[in-house]
């Protein structure tokens, strides 16, 4: 075989075969991703047993009793707010008022965490009136 | 002294501007004067923002509450290492450090190719100066470190405390070196494609502040990552943020770009696809840079929404259609001059760990941008996690590894099969060993990382073989014996030998991640003192409680006994520090358990495997008694809240609620930070700088000389 | 105080970047410098010249391998060494 179709032959393996690793990449990540969602959409329209990627602040008076901690998360500008039980790893930043990211899943009226899952994000230092 | 920081700030903008114009109008006209004029305006940069920076500095230092950023970030009572570290903890000051940091290497870089690269140097310095000019705005216009504090206030709010470690202080000079560090070969690219001077000369540059930026950027991540593992209290290294992806992406196309330049220069291939990788790992850079500050996503790094998003959107759009457009426009001039002479050579090798790398890079990227994507394709904003980036980046960095092995052991432009069968036997052996040892071991459990070992082997193997039959080869000639042989071989061949050990000390990392990825031992316990757990074989007794007071914080601890098979093994004490929050409002006990709370890990580091430990002691239950304690003396400041704050850990200490405990057991974790080390030592080695063929003292320059006589004589 | 320091800073970073453009006009076009472009292009040829000996040297090549790649290198070699002898003519 002349180089140059030799080449092209390799040019076009290599392009069949990224495209087709890319392809497997989209398909797994539009399938396995979890729905991002706040506390106002997860309670309007959380389907049981699906897991939801929640983000939101941290309500005052949460309870940190035996391991388990029970807290309401609510809008970033708002007040709807939604129960989570979370049992595992709280972050050290944890705190009223603070934003937090979590996986949840809807059991009854109640949305459970996904052990050390909850993440608390750094305290502002880079806030817009600094 | 707020006068003269603005006044610094604002004079840089106007020197960058002016830099600016020089240089475009010199590389134009031709006249050399202005091209000086603007390179030493990037000098004249580099001195101004040394002044504002200092004066930033000496605020902070003498806690100059007038300053509102050293209100805000700052207290009397912060030590002075921290009180120095803390005008970078916020975005004001975070961007006067960027852009200081990037005219001092602009500055350094336009010295040293101030007699080169005359066609290149002007846009170089133009693009450079844009950058400088941009972040200098950004300060000048929307987030000013000058601003006055009216009123001043008595004592400043103090530095967060989970930003009070040594490594979160030098973590961001590192990250930021690194990013403005990359700026620098994509300036020198986007200078070469305008000048059309994408050659060898442009190489020889390029790949030194090339190499620089990645060693930064290299240890600057670790840094973090080493952080992360000893002092935060999740357990791990690595989480796959988005703001942590940010700064690998670069880090993953300067690495392929360091090893496809020489395809460059040896074979005069790949040019298109040189300049598209640095360029992109110049824009990767900056957008690293934007993600921390921007809120576009989900992070426990991102600082919520901020003003500078979208400035920063404009920019990196600005530089990704600009290079695009760059590119295809010089597209005549970039074809190859060229080819693969053999799919067995090193170069072929070059271009599947180029493609490995950039398809890392876009795994990455795909899956950090996910949410922005979905939200575009789907309407929904949805992500993926940890184990969908493993799924994807662990076969891809086991091929790398299997790459980094097999690059050394073949020959350039064409190897004889022959040779490189007999090159690859021992190495294969080794590799071969060390699976079926350590599936005999109990590896074979975790397929995947029994693959990594024996790939690290394999790899470590032909690394050590190399140098063998580098230092025999000299010793043929010299005579010298082997450790003076491994010297010279060394130094007369840097980049080759501290290439090699770069990728032992990356083989390293990953046996060290592969191990502590997939046989750590988690356990999440609630013990009282006397009581055991087990983790890891491992047996842990939580001997007694502790507690400690100081000005800023009350630590409650634990100490905990770790022993195996009845053997002492280790003393940990795993505490966490509560600071008091800044609210009059709370009671004086209760006031520190509503504020920051930090935990100091246990930890037995060790060269088989660490012991890590984080306690969470049970607040809500000493509830009852901080509430009593805050009822009946809820005036109490100074010496007397002392003594309510005595009482309190002196009770937790007598009868402590039982706590939560998370035990970790993680093997080799340790080969990470070791692995890291040997990778910067090799690309130091690579990096530094050899006497050109010129000023070479014998017998090199010999070598060269012989060479050129015989040469001319042809 | 600080206006003092203003000034002198402002005075400075003038000074620093007017330098060039005081000095003796020097209405000098910048030459095409093809002639460092091809040193580099030299400098970075030897260099494969001598890792082609130190791969035949650690076993990765055979010798009649090795001598055929140096052959060509040595040419290539040449060639530039041509280039630059053009160049200064």
């Amino acid at each position: 075989m002349d180089p140059n179709r030799k080449r092209r032959v390799r040019l076009y393996v290599s392009l069949a075969t990224a495209v087709l690793l890319a392809g497997a990449l989209v398909y797994t990540s539009f399938s396995t991703a979890t729905d991002a969602t706040s506390p106002s959409q997860l309670a309007a329209s959380g389907v049981t047993g699906r897991s939801y990627q929640l983000t939101g602040k941290v309500v005052a008076g949460y309870r940190h009793d035996g391991g388990v901690l029970a807290f309401r998360v609510r809008d970033r500008d708002g007040a709807a707010s939604v129960p989570v039980r979370y049992a595992g790893a709280v972050p050290d930043p944890f705190r009223a008022g603070r934003e937090v990211i979590v996986t949840v899943r809807k059991r009854g009226a109640v949305f459970v965490g996904e052990k050390d899952s909850l993440i608390t994000k750094c305290p502002s230092k880079f806030s817009a009136q600094s | 002294m707020l006068n003269l920081g603005r006044a610094a700030l604002t004079l840089a903008l106007s020197v960058a501007a002016y830099g600016i114009a020089a240089s475009l109008y010199g590389a134009r006209s031709g006249r050399r004067e202005w091209v000086e004029s603007g390179r030493r305006a990037v000098y004249a940069l580099a001195a101004v923002l040394t002044v504002a920076v200092a004066v930033l500095e000496a605020a902070f230092l003498r806690s100059d509450f007038s300053f509102r950023l050293v209100g805000g970030h700052s207290s009397t009572t912060t030590p002075t290492f921290y009180r120095a570290a803390a005008m970078w903890s916020s975005q004001e000051g975070s961007l006067l450090l960027w852009v200081w940091l990037l005219s001092l290497w602009s500055s350094l870089v336009l010295f040293l190719t101030r007699r080169r690269l005359r066609e290149v140097a002007p846009y170089a310095t133009a693009v450079l100066l844009g950058f400088a000019a941009f972040f200098a705005g950004l300060a000048v216009f929307l987030a000013n470190p000058f601003q006055l504090a009216d009123p001043v206030p008595a004592e400043g709010a103090g530095l967060q405390p989970l930003l009070r470690h040594p490594s979160m202080m030098i973590h961001p000079p590192m990250l930021y070196s690194g990013y403005t560090l990359f700026t620098v070969p994509f300036a020198f690219a986007v200078g070469a494609l305008i000048a059309r001077r994408l050659d060898a000369e442009w190489i020889r540059a390029t790949r030194r502040f090339a190499l620089a930026a990645w060693l930064v950027l290299g240890v600057g991540i670790l840094i973090g990552a080493r952080w992360s593992w000893s002092e935060l209290g999740w357990g791990g290294y690595w989480a796959w943020d988005p703001v942590e992806n940010a700064s690998l992406m670069p880090w993953l196309t300067g690495t392929a770009f360091l090893h496809s330049i020489m395809m460059q220069e040896k074979r005069g291939m790949m040019k298109a696809w040189n300049a598209s990788l640095v360029l992109a790992t110049g824009v990767l850079a900056i957008m690293g840079t934007f993600l921390v500050r921007s809120g576009i996503l989900e992070s426990i790094h991102a600082f919520g929404a901020s003003t500078l998003g979208l400035p920063f959107l404009v920019l990196i759009t600005l530089l990704i259609f600009g290079s695009g457009f760059l590119v295809w426009s010089r597209r005549t001039g970039l074809g190859p001059e060229g080819h693969l002479e053999s799919l067995l050579s090193r170069e072929a090798m070059f271009v599947l760990n180029n493609l490995v790398l950039v398809g890392l890079c876009f795994v990455i990227f795909w899956g950090t941008f996910f949410p922005l994507i979905s939200e575009a394709v789907t309407g929904q904003k949805a992500s993926v996690g940890p184990p969908w980036f493993n799924r994807y980046t662990v076969p891809l960095a086991l091929v790398l590894v299997l790459l980094s092995g097999l690059g050394p052991a073949i020959a350039w432009r064409r190897a004889t099969a022959r040779n490189l069968r007999h090159s690859l036997r021992g190495p294969l052996a080794a590799g071969g060993v060390a699976a079926a040892g350590l599936a005999l071991a109990g590896v074979a459990t975790r397929p995947l990382a029994l693959a990594m070992f024996a790939a690290a082997a394999f790899t470590a193997g032909v690394v050590v073989q190399e140098l063998w039959r580098g230092v025999r080869a000299r010793r043929a000639v010299s005579r010298e014996s082997p450790p003076a042989a491994l010297v010279a071989l060394v130094r007369r061949n840097r980049r080759r030998y501290g290439g090699y050990l770069v990728h032992l000390g990356m083989a390293v990392i990953f046996v060290g991640v592969a191990a502590s990825s997939s046989f750590q031992r988690v356990h999440d316990v609630r013990l009282s003192p006397g009581q055991h757990a087990r983790v890891g074989g491992y047996d842990v007794r939580y001997v007694r409680a502790t507690s400690a007071l100081s000005n800023e914080k009350v630590t409650l601890g634990a100490i905990l006994d770790v022993s195996k098979e009845g053997r002492h093994v280790a003393t940990l004490d795993p505490t966490r520090g509560y600071f008091r929050a800044v609210d009059a409002r709370l009671g004086p006990v209760g006031t520190y358990f509503e504020g920051e709370a930090t935990s100091e890990v246990g930890l037995r580091a060790g060269a088989r495997r660490d012991i890590w430990t984080a306690v969470q002691p049970d607040i809500g239950a000493m509830q009852p008694l901080i509430d009593r304690l805050d009822r009946r003396f809820p005036l109490a400041t100074g010496r007397s809240q002392g003594l309510l704050l005595a009482a309190l850990a002196a009770r937790y200490e007598a009868q402590p609620p039982p706590a939560v405990f998370r035990l970790i057991v993680s093997p080799l974790v340790e080969w990470i930070w070791l692995g890291g080390a040997i990778a910067g030592l090799g690309g130091l080695i690579a990096l530094w700088p050899a006497p050109t063929f010129a000023r070479r003292r014998a017998p090199a320059a010999a070598k060269v000389r012989r060479l050129r006589r015989q040469l001319s004589r042809a | 105080m600080e206006l003092l320091l203003a000034t002198i800073m402002i005075g400075a970073a003038a000074a620093i970047i007017s330098a060039p453009l005081r000095r003796s006009h020097r209405p000098r076009v910048v030459a095409r410098s093809a002639r460092t472009a091809i040193e580099a292009a030299r400098d970075a040829k030897y260099r494969e010249i001598l890792d082609a000996e130190l791969d035949f040297r650690t076993g990765k090549l055979s010798e009649s391998d090795y001598r055929e790649i140096d052959r060509a290198l040595r040419g290539e070699a040449i060639e530039l060494l041509r280039r630059l002898d053009a160049e200064d003519a």
